[in-house]
């Protein structure tokens, strides 16, 4: 169906693809697995019609194919469902599925064919089992549910490829299992779909094919069932990741770093008590929405607790502001590192040395010394290994996703947390930068810091926690020490004890 | 399955605040003088309106992409004066309407390609083109005011079906920007644009296109709105529609368009929010309110405005926040509101 023959595509005179070479059997789905900065979506963005190739050609059924725009990529029935959904919530369905080209009633009026688009809106969302009206605006629509909209717009234009980039990071399970679901039925309808995704169980339970790249080449190019995980992670790495989880030789001390008892807020936080040893890493599961980054906030002194103490090393942090929080040594890795970790403009030192800022003033002004600042982060840079190329004036933006959380790691490294909240810390991350995140974690607890690790995957906590909460709807339901660890039992005290739809 | 939730009251008062704000100033100077409610002056407020109104529907159009434009009043300016020269010298009405609408089309080009080509802030570039209008203005004035010929003022006082011809210029403007808007892909695309540039990029929307025109359509509703402000009173002063454009940007924000991009309508919100600010004027005019206190009372309005508008942005993005618990609740559906987000 679609072939890509030798693409080469080169940024500010960084090669980012090196001649890909492979194709797509027509009603294939192919997974395309890497790390974060291995060409991925550049990849798909050439195929898509955003960036143009240096090289090489595309074939589409045999044909040339060279989209200059979203546009022409659309023409050729090609459809780009975006990681960050590409919907305006402020219009209707019927108007999102439309927007590249409102059908007119006749080539005399300038006027939008409105009969016409909601009568085919409707349909598309009885295929999609979607219950809302054409006219139902996008922003009343969750997560998930916008998905299936993007999803319409693809058959709106009857496309024959889709291309998936990363579908499923901000859905819950069950909305996750709806889409799997539809991208079967869509598979049976002799579509084929390209699959972008880090989550390697999805891409082995749906595609036919996996794609494997690295450093902008294809390493590996077989059917699924000849990939299994372990080799996949090794092909992307490009060595043996022995283990993903590393060891970690520290035990938690007595001490302890974190006192928190019956912290409760009203339809947020009920009666909320655990200690975190110092050099611990206790691990709080849940499904999202059960209260686990609401807890973080309401920690960290965003948000309002009703009653409760919360304890740093025996001092009382109630009524405190985050900042008097930080002073005593707290940090937080927020949930979303672009919107509230990182100032993406901004460059790298800058964002790294943010947080301990008054550790870097002097003088009786107290002016930021640029040499205390500049070694600590040359410091601080070498101890997360970020990627050697990046320059400390670069924009934060300019990183991929993996070299970001890092940049957000080594702003509160710098600080000495003793306690340090983290949130999701490798949500769409690779698997060597999450390695290095789990590498720094145990660093941290070796050095006697307790780490509350919040994450909605079992397994990360269970291979890196010494105990793990679990909770469920703003209360801990279950309380696991790393000798019982399994996976149903978390699953369980998660979902009350019903099995997940 | 989920259903898409109802906007709280809350919200929905927000949504309708202009319409609130409006009855509330209504009631004030219907009970403070009787002459308020007299239908005469309900058309006079109308004719008072025409032209900041016609200003504030091409400024909506501005703001639905995010943008905003400094320079309406100038370009209501440097069209008057040619205009008055042109006419002066013996060219007729209609060539000279002609030509300063053609001055309002092309000054809104001339910052349309600052802003699209060398992708420099709408902000700046309109301040920037604000004072060269002005000085240009100026310039061709000799800084002194300019008396025009009789024709103009007939023009203004001419009536078609009983209508005033300034009431019945902004009505068709409000007509044809509404459908536009609501009815016509363009239209569409101008809120796709104002919500998220780069998505409307990615949705094949020629984006340079729809903002180029944008600007092009409030340059040319700013010569318009020279137009019948001439027409009302044919003289053009070297402070002719200064410090307009922030009357006709409180008009759009005060009928609910958000300076946020993506969210407002011509009708019945700038429309409205028009025809308020001019309410007021009048009824403060009736009741023979201390003039040096209008500014304070008029600002008093439009910070009010700006005010509403934020509040209901965070009201919003609360609501948005709400929503990923209660999308959650749907894999728990016997909870209600066990993690309501609070601040």
């Amino acid at each position: 169906m679609i072939e890509f023959v030798n693409i080469e595509k080169s940024f500010f005179g960084v090669k980012v693809l090196k001649g890909v070479s492979f194709a797509v059997k027509p009603g294939q789905t192919v997974g395309i697995v890497g790390e974060n900065g291995a060409g991925k979506s550049t990849l798909m963005n050439i195929l898509g019609g955003n960036l143009q190739p240096d090289a090489g050609e595309m074939r589409l059924n045999g044909q040339p194919y060279a989209p200059k725009s979203p546009r022409a990529a659309e023409h050729a029935r090609i459809a780009f469902i975006h990681q960050d959904l590409n919907l305006f919530g402020n219009l209707s369905i019927a108007e999102n599925l439309f927007i590249g080209g409102f059908p007119r009633p006749s080539a005399w009026l300038p006027f939008i064919d409105r009969r016409k688009i909601r009568e085919r809106t409707s349909e598309l969302l009885r295929d999609l089992q979607l219950p809302y009206g054409p006219d139902t605006l996008v922003e009343r629509l969750s997560a998930g549910e916008r998905q299936l909209v993007e999803i319409a717009k693809a058959l709106a234009i009857d496309a024959k490829l889709i291309i998936f980039d990363e579908p499923t990071t901000s859905l819950t399970a069950r909305e996750t299992e709806r889409l799997f679901a539809i991208m079967a039925q869509l598979r049976e309808r002799g579509i084929a779909m390209l699959y972008i995704s880090h989550s390697l169980g999805d891409v082995l339970r749906l595609c036919d094919e996996i794609v494997v790249l690295r450093d902008g080449a294809v390493v590996g190019n077989a059917p699924a069932s000849e990939l299994p995980m372990e080799r996949m992670i090794a092909l992307m790495v490009g060595r043996e990741i022995t283990q993903l989880f590393p060891q970690r030789d520290t035990k938690p001390e007595e001490g302890i770093a974190l006192d928190v008892r019956g912290v409760s807020q009203p339809s947020v936080a009920r009666n909320i008590t655990f200690q975190l040893h110092r050099g611990e890493v206790l691990g709080v599961a849940g499904l999202m929405g059960s209260g686990r980054s609401e807890l973080a906030r309401i920690l960290f002194g965003l948000d309002p607790c009703a009653a409760g103490e919360i304890r740093l090393n025996g001092q009382l942090l109630n009524g405190l502001s985050p900042r008097e929080r930080i002073q005593r040594g707290l940090a937080f890795l927020t949930e979303d590192r672009r919107m509230e970790g990182l100032c993406m403009e901004a460059a790298i030192a800058d964002n790294a040395a943010l947080v301990a800022l008054p550790r870097f003033a002097r003088g009786l002004f107290g002016f930021v010394s640029k040499k205390k600042s500049r070694g600590a982060v040359r410091n601080i840079r070498e101890a997360v290994k970020l990627t050697a190329s990046a320059r400390d004036a670069q924009p934060v933006k300019t990183l991929s996703g993996g070299n970001q959380q890092k940049v957000v790691l080594a702003k509160w490294l710098l600080n000495e947390p003793k306690v340090f909240i983290i949130d999701e810390p490798t949500r769409g991350i690779d698997v060597g930068a999450k390695h290095e995140v789990y590498r720094l974690i145990n660093e941290l607890a070796a050095r006697g810091t307790g780490v509350l690790m919040i994450s909605s995957e079992v397994e990360e906590l269970i291979g890196m926690c010494d105990r793990i909460l679990v909770m469920r709807r703003g209360e801990i339901r279950d309380t696991v020490v790393a000798s019982e660890f399994d996976r149903e039992r978390i699953l369980r005290a998660a979902l009350h004890d019903k099995a997940p739809a | 399955m989920t259903t898409a939730r109802s906007n709280p009251i809350g919200l929905r008062l927000l949504n309708q605040a202009s319409l609130i704000l409006f009855a509330v100033v209504l009631m004030i100077f219907g009970a403070l003088s009787s002459a308020f409610f007299q239908p005469a002056n309900a058309v006079n407020i109308l004719i008072q309106t025409s032209s900041t109104g016609i200003l504030a529907v091409g400024m909506t159009f501005v703001l639905l992409t995010a943008g905003v434009d400094l320079s309406v009043g100038s370009i209501m300016f440097v069209a008057a004066a040619v205009g008055g020269k042109l006419i002066l010298s013996g060219w007729s009405l209609t060539a000279t309407l002609v030509v300063m609408l053609a001055i309002g089309g092309l000054y809104g080009a001339l910052n349309a390609v600052f802003i699209t080509r060398l992708a420099i802030m709408a902000f700046i570039v309109t301040l920037a083109t604000r004072y060269l209008g002005r000085g240009f203005g100026l310039r061709i004035t000799e800084t002194r005011a300019m008396n025009l010929p009789e024709s103009f003022y007939e023009f203004g006082a001419a009536r078609i079906l009983g209508l005033p011809l300034p009431v019945l210029i902004f009505a068709v403007v409000v007509v044809l920007a509404h459908l536009t808007l609501t009815r016509t892909p363009f239209g569409r695309q101008i809120y796709a644009v104002g919500a998220d540039l780069e998505a409307a990029r990615k949705a094949g929307i020629n984006t340079r296109w729809v903002l180029f025109l944008v600007y092009v359509i409030c340059g040319f509703c700013a010569a318009v709105a020279g137009i019948v402000a001439l027409s009302q009173a044919p003289a053009v002063s070297p402070g002719f529609g200064n410090n307009r454009e922030f009357m006709a940007i409180a008009a759009a924000v005060l009928g609910g368009t958000s300076l946020f991009g993506g969210r407002g309508a011509v009708f019945p919100g700038t429309v409205l929010g028009a025809v308020l600010i001019q309410t007021i004027d009048n009824g403060l005019n009736i009741l023979n309110v201390n003039p040096y206190l209008y500014p304070l009372i008029t600002s008093g309005v439009i910070f009010l405005a700006v005010l509403l508008d934020a509040i209901r942005n965070r009201t919003l993005e609360r609501l948005n926040r709400r929503r990923i618990f209660v999308e959650a609740e749907t894999d728990q559906p016997n909870v209600k509101n066990h993690c309501d987000s609070s601040r």
